[in-house]
């Protein structure tokens, strides 16, 4: 039931993933620098309203990829999904920068069946028997989505940070892991591997329960896809950008809705 | 007499080489606090793009086991950016024990490590400290290498770092 009321706050969330009042997908470590071979760090991981706040759902963590340095894939230990967030902890023993990314592919599906509206949402095989056979004014859509945080030992590395090509992702020029208050940090936007160009981009300090102003920052990608914030304060920030496109994988999907969401910590200098 | 005349031009010429060097106070204050452990300090020598030419000293916790010691170096967040985080630690010659609270003099000549031999040029001394259950202070003294008189320089700390002083001789 949990699961079924977070997939359906998570189409939410990507419905409006442009409006501040959205809910937002999440996931915040305990630390991003790490000085130790032994440390380990916890992670949250929620839909909320505020950040960094467990308000409303916790996120599944089944689709939880975590890329170490070398680039491989680890484990996370005690991973648990409470009322209102996931949790679970990752040793970091590798020097370099670990990526931790939930990543979302699947479809949704709007019909009509003996007058009802419904609603589906699942993987591209379960649709022929998630849709029933009577239903009328099938709409459906695919989704892509990638929410990602990250994590470093020792000096900052890039191993992890390869785009898979799939779906909309984040190319750092600047070092996710080595943005410090006030200096522009500099990011790329691909789709599908190709430049992300024209797309509104926005960053939001957390701590949102404590002032009254949303504070969001917008900037938009150029040709490129290459977009620049200078992080005003120390703070995590949520980072978002959304697209959508016609380029499904599957032929009864006539669009395609793409979301990159990032939390990034901003030290202070 | 021409021999030694020799030997006096020699001399002359090379004291400068010998001769320049920078000595320096670093003050940890006395705090009177319910929990008091020994800061972690560093002590570097930054070029004006930030980029660290000489790591002159680090004292962290080097005995606890199990890398907490190591754990808590990144709290010196500036040092930890600048050079901490390509190091591996302990720093032959750099690193050492945290030390109690008064003045630590410390003595670098020019050409031995860890100074090394710096370039001529525009420089910045920083010292940064960082305390578990306190706060963390970063202290910087710009200064021009070689110098050409003796020159004493300082900066004065409020919380976690009390004066500092640096004394260079040409």
């Amino acid at each position: 039931m949990t699961r079924t009321l977070a997939r359906a706050a998570l189409c939410l969330a990507l419905a409006l993933p442009l409006a501040a009042q959205a809910h937002k997908m999440w996931m915040v470590p305990s630390a991003t620098v790490l000085s130790s071979d032994e440390a380990w760090v916890t992670v949250d991981a929620a839909i909320s309203n505020d950040l960094y706040y467990p308000d409303h759902f916790p996120a599944q963590l089944d689709t939880l990829v975590i890329t170490a340095p070398d680039g491989t894939t680890v484990k996370p230990e005690n991973a648990s999904t409470g009322k209102y967030r996931s949790t679970f902890d990752l040793a970091v023993p590798q020097k370099g920068t670990y990526r931790l990314a939930l990543v979302n592919q699947g479809l949704t599906a709007s019909y009509e069946l003996d007058g009802q509206k419904k609603r589906w949402r699942g993987k591209a095989g379960e649709l022929k028997t998630g849709v029933p056979a009577g239903a009328k004014n099938v709409q459906v859509g695919e989704m892509s989505t990638r929410v990602e945080t990250f994590v470093t030992q020792g000096t900052p590395s890039t191993g992890a940070l390869k785009a898979t090509n799939v779906g909309l992702e984040l190319v750092p020029v600047t070092h996710p892991n080595d943005l410090a208050a006030g200096e522009p940090a500099k990011f790329r936007l691909v789709l599908d591997g190709k430049p992300a160009a024209n797309l509104k981009v926005i960053a939001i300090p957390g701590a949102t329960r404590y002032r009254n102003s949303p504070d969001e920052i917008d900037t938009t990608t150029d040709k490129d896809g290459n977009f620049s914030i200078t992080f005003p304060g120390p703070g995590m920030y949520w980072v978002n950008a959304s697209a959508e496109d016609t380029h499904t994988s599957v032929k009864e999907a006539k669009q395609r809705r793409l979301a990159y969401t990032a939390t990034f910590e901003v030290l202070p200098q | 007499m021409r021999r030694r005349l020799i030997v006096a031009v020699c001399l002359a010429v090379a004291a400068p080489a010998f001769g320049a060097d920078m000595n320096l106070t670093v003050e940890i204050p006395t705090l009177k606090v319910a929990e008091y452990h020994r800061p972690y300090v560093a002590v570097w020598i930054e070029r004006e793009d930030h980029t660290v030419a000489a790591n002159l000293a680090v004292w962290y916790d080097v005995k606890k086991a199990d890398g907490e010691g190591t754990k808590w170096l990144k709290d010196m967040r500036q040092w930890w950016r600048r050079s901490g985080r390509e190091q591996t630690m302990p720093i032959d010659g750099v690193s050492g024990a945290t030390r109690p609270a008064g003045q630590h003099q410390l003595s670098f000549s020019d050409g031995k490590p860890p100074l090394g031999t710096l370039a001529p040029g525009h420089y910045e001394l920083v010292v940064e400290a960082a305390r578990e259950v306190g706060g963390r202070e970063m202290q910087r003294i710009p200064f021009d290498w070689p110098s050409a008189k003796p020159t004493h320089l300082t900066a004065q700390g409020k919380d976690e770092l009390g004066l500092i002083s640096l004394d260079l001789n040409p």
